[in-house]
Protein backbone atom coordinates (compact mmCIF):
# COMPACT_ATOMS: atom_id res chain seq x y z
CA UNK A 1 0.00 0.00 0.00
CA UNK A 2 2.73 2.39 1.04
CA UNK A 3 4.69 1.49 -2.11
CA UNK A 4 1.71 2.36 -4.27
CA UNK A 5 1.39 5.77 -2.58
CA UNK A 6 5.06 6.56 -3.13
CA UNK A 7 4.78 5.53 -6.77
CA UNK A 8 1.77 7.71 -7.22
CA UNK A 9 3.66 10.68 -5.82
CA UNK A 10 6.83 10.30 -7.89
CA UNK A 11 4.90 9.36 -11.00
CA UNK A 12 3.29 12.77 -11.25
CA UNK A 13 4.87 14.72 -14.11
CA UNK A 14 2.78 17.85 -13.86
CA UNK A 15 0.82 19.33 -11.02
CA UNK A 16 -0.98 22.65 -11.13
CA UNK A 17 -2.68 23.79 -7.95
CA UNK A 18 -5.11 26.66 -7.90
CA UNK A 19 -3.27 28.53 -10.66
CA UNK A 20 -4.32 32.05 -11.51
CA UNK A 21 -2.86 33.74 -14.57
CA UNK A 22 -3.67 36.49 -17.07
CA UNK A 23 -2.36 39.29 -19.24
CA UNK A 24 -2.46 42.88 -17.85
CA UNK A 25 -5.93 43.03 -16.34
CA UNK A 26 -7.50 40.15 -18.26
CA UNK A 27 -7.72 36.96 -16.20
CA UNK A 28 -7.24 33.85 -18.36
CA UNK A 29 -6.82 31.00 -15.88
CA UNK A 30 -8.54 31.28 -12.54
CA UNK A 31 -8.19 28.47 -10.01
CA UNK A 32 -6.95 25.80 -12.40
CA UNK A 33 -6.11 22.41 -10.90
CA UNK A 34 -4.56 19.66 -12.97
CA UNK A 35 -2.43 16.60 -12.30
CA UNK A 36 -0.81 14.58 -15.06
CA UNK A 37 0.93 11.23 -14.39
CA UNK A 38 4.06 10.24 -16.28
CA UNK A 39 3.57 8.50 -19.60
CA UNK A 40 0.12 9.92 -20.26
CA UNK A 41 -1.01 11.61 -23.47
CA UNK A 42 -3.23 14.43 -22.32
CA UNK A 43 -5.28 16.51 -24.73
CA UNK A 44 -6.21 20.00 -23.59
CA UNK A 45 -9.16 21.49 -25.43
CA UNK A 46 -11.19 24.63 -25.18
CA UNK A 47 -12.34 27.62 -27.19
CA UNK A 48 -9.94 30.22 -28.57
CA UNK A 49 -8.56 32.39 -25.80
CA UNK A 50 -9.52 29.86 -23.11
CA UNK A 51 -5.91 29.70 -21.91
CA UNK A 52 -4.69 26.47 -23.51
CA UNK A 53 -1.50 27.97 -24.93
CA UNK A 54 -0.98 30.02 -21.74
CA UNK A 55 -1.00 26.72 -19.91
CA UNK A 56 1.94 25.48 -21.99
CA UNK A 57 3.68 28.80 -21.29
CA UNK A 58 3.26 28.23 -17.57
CA UNK A 59 4.65 24.70 -17.76
CA UNK A 60 7.72 25.85 -19.70
CA UNK A 61 8.26 28.84 -17.41
CA UNK A 62 7.64 31.36 -20.19
CA UNK A 63 4.57 32.65 -18.32
CA UNK A 64 4.50 33.19 -14.59
CA UNK A 65 1.44 32.32 -12.52
CA UNK A 66 -0.05 35.22 -10.56
CA UNK A 67 -0.77 32.80 -7.76
CA UNK A 68 -0.91 29.08 -7.14
CA UNK A 69 1.76 26.54 -7.87
CA UNK A 70 3.04 24.98 -11.08
CA UNK A 71 5.18 21.87 -10.58
CA UNK A 72 6.86 20.10 -13.47
CA UNK A 73 8.99 17.00 -12.88
CA UNK A 74 8.84 17.76 -9.17
CA UNK A 75 10.15 21.32 -9.50
CA UNK A 76 8.22 24.46 -8.67
CA UNK A 77 8.56 26.36 -11.95
CA UNK A 78 7.93 29.86 -10.62
CA UNK A 79 10.60 29.55 -7.93
CA UNK A 80 13.38 28.68 -10.41
CA UNK A 81 16.03 31.21 -11.44
CA UNK A 82 17.21 31.36 -15.05
CA UNK A 83 19.80 28.60 -14.63
CA UNK A 84 17.29 26.38 -12.87
CA UNK A 85 14.68 27.09 -15.50
CA UNK A 86 17.07 26.26 -18.32
CA UNK A 87 17.98 23.08 -16.45
CA UNK A 88 14.31 22.11 -16.39
CA UNK A 89 13.78 23.07 -20.03
CA UNK A 90 16.50 20.65 -21.12
CA UNK A 91 14.04 17.93 -20.08
CA UNK A 92 11.17 19.50 -22.01
CA UNK A 93 10.38 19.52 -25.69
CA UNK A 94 7.94 21.84 -27.35
CA UNK A 95 6.43 21.73 -30.81
CA UNK A 96 5.28 25.20 -31.78
CA UNK A 97 2.15 25.82 -33.79
CA UNK A 98 3.96 26.53 -37.06
CA UNK A 99 7.15 24.65 -36.27
CA UNK A 100 9.31 27.72 -35.57
CA UNK A 101 12.22 26.30 -37.55
CA UNK A 102 15.27 28.55 -37.86
CA UNK A 103 14.86 29.85 -41.38
CA UNK A 104 18.57 30.49 -41.95
CA UNK A 105 19.55 26.89 -41.18
CA UNK A 106 19.02 23.71 -43.20
CA UNK A 107 16.78 20.92 -41.93
CA UNK A 108 19.92 19.07 -40.77
CA UNK A 109 21.31 22.09 -38.91
CA UNK A 110 17.93 22.78 -37.30
CA UNK A 111 17.86 19.31 -35.78
CA UNK A 112 21.58 19.52 -34.93
CA UNK A 113 21.03 22.85 -33.12
CA UNK A 114 20.11 21.41 -29.67
CA UNK A 115 23.09 19.00 -29.78
CA UNK A 116 25.55 21.72 -30.80
CA UNK A 117 24.26 24.15 -28.18
CA UNK A 118 23.69 21.77 -25.28
CA UNK A 119 26.26 19.01 -25.66
CA UNK A 120 29.97 18.58 -26.37
CA UNK A 121 29.41 15.68 -28.73
CA UNK A 122 31.80 15.42 -31.66
CA UNK A 123 30.39 16.31 -35.07
CA UNK A 124 30.30 12.72 -36.46
CA UNK A 125 28.17 11.61 -33.48
CA UNK A 126 25.86 14.60 -33.94
CA UNK A 127 25.51 13.69 -37.61
CA UNK A 128 24.39 10.16 -36.75
CA UNK A 129 21.98 11.35 -34.07
CA UNK A 130 20.43 13.93 -36.41
CA UNK A 131 19.97 11.33 -39.14
CA UNK A 132 18.33 8.99 -36.61
CA UNK A 133 15.88 11.67 -35.48
CA UNK A 134 15.11 12.62 -39.08
CA UNK A 135 14.59 8.94 -39.92
CA UNK A 136 12.10 8.72 -37.05
CA UNK A 137 9.97 11.43 -38.69
CA UNK A 138 10.60 10.06 -42.20
CA UNK A 139 12.59 13.04 -43.48
CA UNK A 140 16.16 11.78 -43.62
CA UNK A 141 16.11 12.49 -47.34
CA UNK A 142 15.23 16.15 -46.74
CA UNK A 143 18.24 16.86 -44.52
CA UNK A 144 19.83 19.38 -46.87
CA UNK A 145 16.65 21.33 -47.70
CA UNK A 146 15.98 24.80 -46.32
CA UNK A 147 12.80 25.35 -44.23
CA UNK A 148 11.37 27.51 -47.04
CA UNK A 149 11.41 24.44 -49.31
CA UNK A 150 9.24 22.34 -46.97
CA UNK A 151 5.47 21.93 -46.89
CA UNK A 152 3.58 22.73 -43.68
CA UNK A 153 3.41 19.09 -42.65
CA UNK A 154 7.10 18.51 -43.34
CA UNK A 155 8.08 21.62 -41.33
CA UNK A 156 6.08 20.32 -38.40
CA UNK A 157 7.83 16.94 -38.65
CA UNK A 158 11.29 18.54 -38.75
CA UNK A 159 10.33 20.68 -35.76
CA UNK A 160 9.23 17.50 -34.01
CA UNK A 161 12.58 15.85 -34.75
CA UNK A 162 14.30 18.94 -33.30
CA UNK A 163 12.05 18.98 -30.23
CA UNK A 164 12.80 15.34 -29.38
CA UNK A 165 16.55 15.71 -30.06
CA UNK A 166 17.56 15.63 -26.41
CA UNK A 167 15.02 12.92 -25.52
CA UNK A 168 12.70 15.06 -23.37
CA UNK A 169 10.61 13.53 -20.62
CA UNK A 170 7.72 15.91 -21.31
CA UNK A 171 6.60 16.92 -24.80
CA UNK A 172 4.27 19.86 -25.29
CA UNK A 173 2.42 20.26 -28.57
CA UNK A 174 0.83 23.60 -29.40
CA UNK A 175 -1.89 23.01 -31.99
CA UNK A 176 0.12 20.36 -33.84
CA UNK A 177 -2.61 19.68 -36.41
CA UNK A 178 -3.57 23.23 -37.36
CA UNK A 179 -3.39 24.03 -41.06
CA UNK A 180 -2.37 20.53 -42.16
CA UNK A 181 -3.93 18.27 -44.78
CA UNK A 182 -5.62 15.07 -43.49
CA UNK A 183 -2.63 12.87 -44.40
CA UNK A 184 -0.19 15.09 -42.49
CA UNK A 185 -2.61 15.20 -39.54
CA UNK A 186 -2.58 11.42 -39.49
CA UNK A 187 1.23 11.29 -39.75
CA UNK A 188 1.79 13.79 -36.91
CA UNK A 189 -0.82 12.01 -34.77
CA UNK A 190 0.88 8.65 -35.24
CA UNK A 191 4.30 10.16 -34.54
CA UNK A 192 3.09 11.67 -31.28
CA UNK A 193 1.63 8.34 -30.25
CA UNK A 194 4.71 6.35 -31.24
CA UNK A 195 7.18 8.76 -29.59
CA UNK A 196 5.20 8.62 -26.39
CA UNK A 197 5.27 4.86 -26.34
CA UNK A 198 8.87 4.40 -27.50
CA UNK A 199 10.53 6.98 -25.31
CA UNK A 200 8.14 6.81 -22.36
CA UNK A 201 7.41 10.52 -22.59
CA UNK A 202 4.53 12.40 -21.12
CA UNK A 203 2.70 14.42 -23.76
CA UNK A 204 0.39 17.40 -23.59
CA UNK A 205 -1.45 18.29 -26.76
CA UNK A 206 -3.23 21.60 -27.00
CA UNK A 207 -5.59 21.25 -29.91
CA UNK A 208 -8.86 21.89 -31.70
CA UNK A 209 -8.70 18.76 -33.84
CA UNK A 210 -11.09 16.43 -32.10
CA UNK A 211 -10.97 13.36 -34.34
CA UNK A 212 -7.23 12.79 -34.35
CA UNK A 213 -6.91 13.81 -30.70
CA UNK A 214 -9.56 11.40 -29.46
CA UNK A 215 -7.77 8.63 -31.37
CA UNK A 216 -4.40 9.10 -29.65
CA UNK A 217 -5.13 10.73 -26.26
CA UNK A 218 -5.44 8.82 -22.98
CA UNK A 219 -7.36 11.63 -21.38
CA UNK A 220 -9.12 14.82 -22.44
CA UNK A 221 -9.34 17.97 -20.36
CA UNK A 222 -11.61 20.79 -21.45
CA UNK A 223 -10.82 24.24 -20.15
CA UNK A 224 -13.48 26.88 -19.88
CA UNK A 225 -13.66 30.13 -17.91
CA UNK A 226 -10.17 29.59 -16.52
CA UNK A 227 -10.89 26.20 -14.95
CA UNK A 228 -10.98 22.55 -15.87
CA UNK A 229 -14.55 22.21 -17.14
CA UNK A 230 -14.42 18.46 -17.84
CA UNK A 231 -11.79 15.78 -17.30
CA UNK A 232 -12.73 12.62 -19.18
CA UNK A 233 -11.70 9.66 -21.29
CA UNK A 234 -11.86 10.00 -25.11
CA UNK A 235 -14.77 7.58 -25.24
CA UNK A 236 -16.73 9.71 -22.78
CA UNK A 237 -16.22 12.76 -25.01
CA UNK A 238 -17.67 10.89 -27.97
CA UNK A 239 -20.71 9.87 -25.97
CA UNK A 240 -21.21 13.04 -23.97
CA UNK A 241 -24.51 14.89 -24.26
CA UNK A 242 -23.16 18.06 -22.64
CA UNK A 243 -24.17 20.93 -24.98
CA UNK A 244 -20.72 22.57 -24.72
CA UNK A 245 -18.90 19.36 -25.60
CA UNK A 246 -21.38 18.52 -28.36
CA UNK A 247 -20.88 21.96 -29.88
CA UNK A 248 -17.15 21.36 -29.82
CA UNK A 249 -17.31 17.78 -31.08
CA UNK A 250 -19.82 18.44 -33.85
CA UNK A 251 -18.38 21.80 -34.87
CA UNK A 252 -21.66 23.65 -34.38
CA UNK A 253 -21.29 27.39 -35.07
CA UNK A 254 -23.66 28.45 -32.31
CA UNK A 255 -24.35 27.08 -28.88
CA UNK A 256 -22.94 27.69 -25.39
CA UNK A 257 -20.01 29.35 -27.20
CA UNK A 258 -21.87 32.07 -29.11
CA UNK A 259 -21.31 32.68 -32.83
CA UNK A 260 -21.68 36.44 -32.41
CA UNK A 261 -19.19 38.69 -30.73
CA UNK A 262 -21.09 40.65 -28.02
CA UNK A 263 -22.96 43.41 -29.84
CA UNK A 264 -26.06 45.64 -29.48
CA UNK A 265 -29.34 44.34 -30.89
CA UNK A 266 -29.09 43.96 -34.68
CA UNK A 267 -32.41 45.68 -35.46
CA UNK A 268 -31.67 48.58 -33.13
CA UNK A 269 -28.34 49.16 -34.78
CA UNK A 270 -29.70 48.98 -38.34
CA UNK A 271 -32.76 51.17 -37.73
CA UNK A 272 -31.60 53.33 -34.89
CA UNK A 273 -28.66 55.02 -36.57
CA UNK A 274 -29.06 56.81 -39.85
CA UNK B 1 -10.01 70.39 -21.95
CA UNK B 2 -6.93 71.31 -19.94
CA UNK B 3 -7.36 68.15 -17.91
CA UNK B 4 -7.53 66.00 -21.02
CA UNK B 5 -4.37 67.66 -22.33
CA UNK B 6 -2.58 67.09 -19.03
CA UNK B 7 -3.72 63.50 -18.96
CA UNK B 8 -2.41 62.88 -22.48
CA UNK B 9 0.89 64.57 -21.58
CA UNK B 10 1.21 62.47 -18.44
CA UNK B 11 0.40 59.29 -20.34
CA UNK B 12 2.97 60.02 -23.03
CA UNK B 13 5.66 60.82 -20.43
CA UNK B 14 4.89 57.59 -18.56
CA UNK B 15 5.03 55.65 -21.82
CA UNK B 16 8.37 57.20 -22.76
CA UNK B 17 9.86 56.55 -19.31
CA UNK B 18 8.52 53.02 -19.42
CA UNK B 19 10.18 52.36 -22.78
CA UNK B 20 13.43 54.00 -21.66
CA UNK B 21 13.48 51.77 -18.59
CA UNK B 22 12.81 48.74 -20.78
CA UNK B 23 15.60 49.82 -23.15
CA UNK B 24 18.03 50.29 -20.25
CA UNK B 25 17.26 46.86 -18.77
CA UNK B 26 17.45 45.25 -22.18
CA UNK B 27 20.77 46.96 -22.97
CA UNK B 28 22.23 45.77 -19.70
CA UNK B 29 20.99 42.26 -20.47
CA UNK B 30 22.67 42.32 -23.88
CA UNK B 31 25.96 43.80 -22.65
CA UNK B 32 26.16 41.31 -19.78
CA UNK B 33 26.03 38.35 -22.17
CA UNK B 34 28.16 39.96 -24.92
CA UNK B 35 31.16 37.95 -23.68
CA UNK B 36 29.80 35.00 -25.69
CA UNK B 37 31.34 36.66 -28.77
CA UNK B 38 34.80 35.97 -27.32
CA UNK B 39 33.99 32.37 -26.44
CA UNK B 40 32.22 31.65 -29.70
CA UNK B 41 34.03 33.92 -32.09
CA UNK B 42 32.34 32.35 -35.12
CA UNK B 43 29.00 33.88 -34.09
CA UNK B 44 30.55 37.36 -34.21
CA UNK B 45 32.35 36.68 -37.49
CA UNK B 46 29.11 35.60 -39.14
CA UNK B 47 27.31 38.77 -38.09
CA UNK B 48 30.28 40.95 -39.03
CA UNK B 49 30.09 39.43 -42.48
CA UNK B 50 26.39 40.26 -42.83
CA UNK B 51 26.56 43.72 -41.26
CA UNK B 52 30.09 44.85 -42.05
CA UNK B 53 31.44 43.11 -45.12
CA UNK B 54 28.18 43.44 -47.01
CA UNK B 55 28.19 47.20 -46.26
CA UNK B 56 31.65 47.63 -47.80
CA UNK B 57 30.39 48.53 -51.27
CA UNK B 58 28.00 51.28 -50.18
CA UNK B 59 30.52 52.65 -47.67
CA UNK B 60 33.48 52.82 -50.03
CA UNK B 61 31.54 54.19 -53.01
CA UNK B 62 29.87 56.82 -50.81
CA UNK B 63 33.24 57.73 -49.28
CA UNK B 64 34.78 58.12 -52.71
CA UNK B 65 32.05 60.44 -53.93
CA UNK B 66 31.92 62.47 -50.73
CA UNK B 67 35.69 62.99 -51.05
CA UNK B 68 35.35 64.04 -54.69
CA UNK B 69 32.59 66.54 -53.90
CA UNK B 70 34.60 67.90 -50.94
CA UNK B 71 37.55 68.45 -53.25
CA UNK B 72 35.49 70.39 -55.81
CA UNK B 73 33.72 72.52 -53.18
CA UNK B 74 36.85 72.96 -51.06
CA UNK B 75 38.98 73.99 -54.01
CA UNK B 76 36.37 76.52 -55.09
CA UNK B 77 36.48 78.27 -51.69
CA UNK B 78 40.21 77.84 -50.92
CA UNK B 79 41.47 79.23 -54.20
CA UNK B 80 39.66 82.52 -53.45
CA UNK B 81 42.10 82.93 -50.56
CA UNK B 82 45.02 81.62 -52.57
CA UNK B 83 45.42 78.53 -50.44
CA UNK B 84 44.31 75.79 -52.77
CA UNK B 85 47.23 73.63 -51.55
CA UNK B 86 45.47 73.27 -48.18
CA UNK B 87 42.85 71.13 -49.92
CA UNK B 88 44.52 67.98 -48.55
CA UNK B 89 44.19 69.03 -44.93
CA UNK B 90 40.65 70.38 -45.41
CA UNK B 91 39.44 67.11 -46.90
CA UNK B 92 41.30 64.87 -44.46
CA UNK B 93 40.21 66.77 -41.36
CA UNK B 94 36.58 66.93 -42.50
CA UNK B 95 36.55 63.23 -43.23
CA UNK B 96 38.49 61.91 -40.24
CA UNK B 97 36.83 64.11 -37.64
CA UNK B 98 33.26 64.30 -38.89
CA UNK B 99 32.11 62.87 -42.17
CA UNK B 100 33.78 59.47 -41.84
CA UNK B 101 32.23 58.50 -38.49
CA UNK B 102 28.89 60.29 -39.03
CA UNK B 103 28.08 59.39 -42.64
CA UNK B 104 29.23 55.80 -42.27
CA UNK B 105 27.05 55.47 -39.16
CA UNK B 106 24.06 56.89 -41.04
CA UNK B 107 24.66 54.56 -43.99
CA UNK B 108 25.18 51.62 -41.62
CA UNK B 109 21.87 52.38 -39.90
CA UNK B 110 20.09 52.32 -43.26
CA UNK B 111 21.91 49.35 -44.75
CA UNK B 112 22.68 46.95 -41.89
CA UNK B 113 20.79 47.93 -38.73
CA UNK B 114 17.43 47.99 -40.49
CA UNK B 115 18.10 44.45 -41.69
CA UNK B 116 19.05 43.34 -38.16
CA UNK B 117 15.80 44.79 -36.76
CA UNK B 118 13.70 43.12 -39.45
CA UNK B 119 15.51 39.79 -38.96
CA UNK B 120 15.13 39.71 -35.18
CA UNK B 121 11.55 41.03 -35.42
CA UNK B 122 10.60 38.26 -37.85
CA UNK B 123 12.37 35.63 -35.75
CA UNK B 124 10.22 36.77 -32.87
CA UNK B 125 7.02 36.84 -34.93
CA UNK B 126 7.64 33.29 -36.18
CA UNK B 127 8.39 32.08 -32.63
CA UNK B 128 12.01 31.20 -33.48
CA UNK B 129 13.23 33.14 -30.43
CA UNK B 130 10.63 31.44 -28.23
CA UNK B 131 11.64 28.03 -29.60
CA UNK B 132 15.28 28.80 -28.82
CA UNK B 133 14.38 29.94 -25.32
CA UNK B 134 12.43 26.71 -24.78
CA UNK B 135 15.52 24.75 -25.86
CA UNK B 136 17.33 26.41 -22.94
CA UNK B 137 19.38 28.59 -25.30
CA UNK B 138 19.32 32.25 -24.32
CA UNK B 139 18.31 34.25 -27.43
CA UNK B 140 19.95 37.37 -25.98
CA UNK B 141 23.30 35.60 -26.01
CA UNK B 142 22.88 33.50 -29.14
CA UNK B 143 21.09 35.95 -31.46
CA UNK B 144 21.10 39.48 -30.05
CA UNK B 145 24.58 39.95 -28.55
CA UNK B 146 26.56 38.90 -31.66
CA UNK B 147 24.51 41.32 -33.82
CA UNK B 148 25.11 44.14 -31.35
CA UNK B 149 28.85 43.43 -31.09
CA UNK B 150 29.11 43.20 -34.88
CA UNK B 151 27.93 46.81 -35.10
CA UNK B 152 30.37 47.96 -32.41
CA UNK B 153 33.33 46.30 -34.15
CA UNK B 154 32.36 46.91 -37.78
CA UNK B 155 31.42 50.56 -37.64
CA UNK B 156 34.87 51.98 -36.71
CA UNK B 157 36.44 49.83 -39.45
CA UNK B 158 33.87 51.03 -41.96
CA UNK B 159 34.47 54.65 -40.91
CA UNK B 160 38.20 54.22 -41.56
CA UNK B 161 37.44 52.76 -44.98
CA UNK B 162 34.99 55.59 -45.69
CA UNK B 163 37.60 58.23 -44.82
CA UNK B 164 40.31 56.49 -46.83
CA UNK B 165 38.05 56.24 -49.87
CA UNK B 166 37.18 59.93 -49.40
CA UNK B 167 40.83 60.96 -49.34
CA UNK B 168 41.38 58.92 -52.49
CA UNK B 169 38.40 60.62 -54.15
CA UNK B 170 39.72 64.05 -53.20
CA UNK B 171 43.15 63.11 -54.57
CA UNK B 172 41.64 62.01 -57.89
CA UNK B 173 39.66 65.22 -58.30
CA UNK B 174 42.03 67.70 -56.63
CA UNK B 175 45.38 66.46 -57.93
CA UNK B 176 44.58 64.49 -61.07
CA UNK B 177 41.72 66.57 -62.39
CA UNK B 178 42.15 70.12 -61.07
CA UNK B 179 45.91 69.94 -60.94
CA UNK B 180 46.86 70.85 -57.38
CA UNK B 181 50.45 69.98 -56.58
CA UNK B 182 50.79 66.36 -55.56
CA UNK B 183 53.42 66.97 -52.87
CA UNK B 184 51.55 69.93 -51.35
CA UNK B 185 48.32 67.91 -51.17
CA UNK B 186 49.88 65.07 -49.18
CA UNK B 187 52.33 67.08 -47.05
CA UNK B 188 49.66 69.58 -45.94
CA UNK B 189 47.49 66.64 -44.97
CA UNK B 190 50.31 64.94 -43.08
CA UNK B 191 51.18 68.14 -41.23
CA UNK B 192 47.67 69.03 -40.13
CA UNK B 193 46.15 65.68 -39.17
CA UNK B 194 47.10 64.69 -35.65
CA UNK B 195 46.74 61.01 -34.74
CA UNK B 196 45.44 61.46 -31.22
CA UNK B 197 43.30 64.55 -31.67
CA UNK B 198 41.83 63.74 -35.06
CA UNK B 199 42.12 60.06 -35.93
CA UNK B 200 41.66 58.64 -32.44
CA UNK B 201 38.78 60.97 -31.61
CA UNK B 202 37.13 60.03 -34.89
CA UNK B 203 37.49 56.36 -34.00
CA UNK B 204 36.07 56.92 -30.53
CA UNK B 205 33.09 58.60 -32.17
CA UNK B 206 32.43 55.61 -34.40
CA UNK B 207 32.67 53.19 -31.50
CA UNK B 208 30.06 55.26 -29.63
CA UNK B 209 27.88 55.38 -32.74
CA UNK B 210 28.33 51.62 -33.14
CA UNK B 211 27.11 51.03 -29.59
CA UNK B 212 24.10 53.33 -30.11
CA UNK B 213 23.10 52.04 -33.55
CA UNK B 214 23.71 48.41 -32.52
CA UNK B 215 21.62 48.68 -29.35
CA UNK B 216 18.77 50.50 -31.09
CA UNK B 217 18.55 47.95 -33.89
CA UNK B 218 18.47 44.90 -31.62
CA UNK B 219 16.12 46.56 -29.12
CA UNK B 220 13.59 47.53 -31.79
CA UNK B 221 13.75 44.07 -33.38
CA UNK B 222 13.42 42.22 -30.09
CA UNK B 223 10.43 44.31 -29.03
CA UNK B 224 8.69 44.53 -32.40
CA UNK B 225 5.01 43.61 -32.41
CA UNK B 226 4.74 40.12 -33.99
CA UNK B 227 2.89 41.33 -37.09
CA UNK B 228 3.87 42.56 -40.57
CA UNK B 229 3.03 46.10 -39.50
CA UNK B 230 4.92 45.72 -36.22
CA UNK B 231 8.11 44.61 -37.93
CA UNK B 232 7.90 47.30 -40.61
CA UNK B 233 7.37 50.10 -38.11
CA UNK B 234 10.18 48.74 -35.92
CA UNK B 235 12.50 48.86 -38.93
CA UNK B 236 11.51 52.44 -39.65
CA UNK B 237 12.01 53.38 -36.00
CA UNK B 238 15.49 51.86 -36.07
CA UNK B 239 16.58 54.03 -39.00
CA UNK B 240 14.98 57.21 -37.64
CA UNK B 241 16.12 56.79 -34.02
CA UNK B 242 19.61 55.65 -35.02
CA UNK B 243 20.12 58.59 -37.38
CA UNK B 244 18.91 61.14 -34.84
CA UNK B 245 20.98 59.56 -32.07
CA UNK B 246 24.09 59.64 -34.23
CA UNK B 247 23.63 63.33 -35.02
CA UNK B 248 22.90 64.32 -31.41
CA UNK B 249 25.76 62.18 -30.05
CA UNK B 250 28.05 63.66 -32.67
CA UNK B 251 27.29 67.16 -31.44
CA UNK B 252 27.88 66.21 -27.81
CA UNK B 253 31.09 64.34 -28.60
CA UNK B 254 32.43 67.07 -30.88
CA UNK B 255 31.85 69.75 -28.25
CA UNK B 256 33.56 67.71 -25.56
CA UNK B 257 36.46 66.55 -27.75
CA UNK B 258 37.41 69.63 -29.70
CA UNK B 259 36.56 72.33 -27.19
CA UNK B 260 39.50 74.63 -26.69
CA UNK B 261 41.37 73.36 -29.74
CA UNK B 262 42.28 75.93 -32.27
Amino acid sequence: MSVATTDAMTDTMIELSNVRFGYSERVILDGLNLKVPRGQILAVMGGSGSGKTSLLGLLGGRNHAWSGEVRVAGQNVSSLNRAGLYGLRRQLGMLFQFGALFTDLTVFDNVAFPYREQTDLPEPVIRDLVLMKLEAVGLRGAAQLMPSELSGGMSRRVALARAIALDPTLMMYDEPFTGLDPISVGIIGRLIERLNQTFGMTSIIVTHDLNETLRIADRVVIISEGKVYRDMKPQEVRESQDPFIRQFADGLPDGPVPFHYPSPAYADQLIGEA
Amino acid sequence: MLLIGLEALGASITRTLDRLGLAARFSWGVVSVAGICLVRFSLLVREMYFSGVKSLAIISVSGLFVGMVLAVQGYEVLQRFGSAESLGSLVALSLVRELGPVVSALLFAGRASSAVTAEIGLMRATEQLAAMDMMAVNPLARIVAPRFMAAVVSLPLLAVIFSSAGVLGAYLVGVQLIGIDDGAFWSQMQASVDFRVDVLNGLIKSVVFGVAVGLISVFEGYHAAPTAEGVSSATTRTVVTSSLSVLVLDFVLTVSMFRGLS
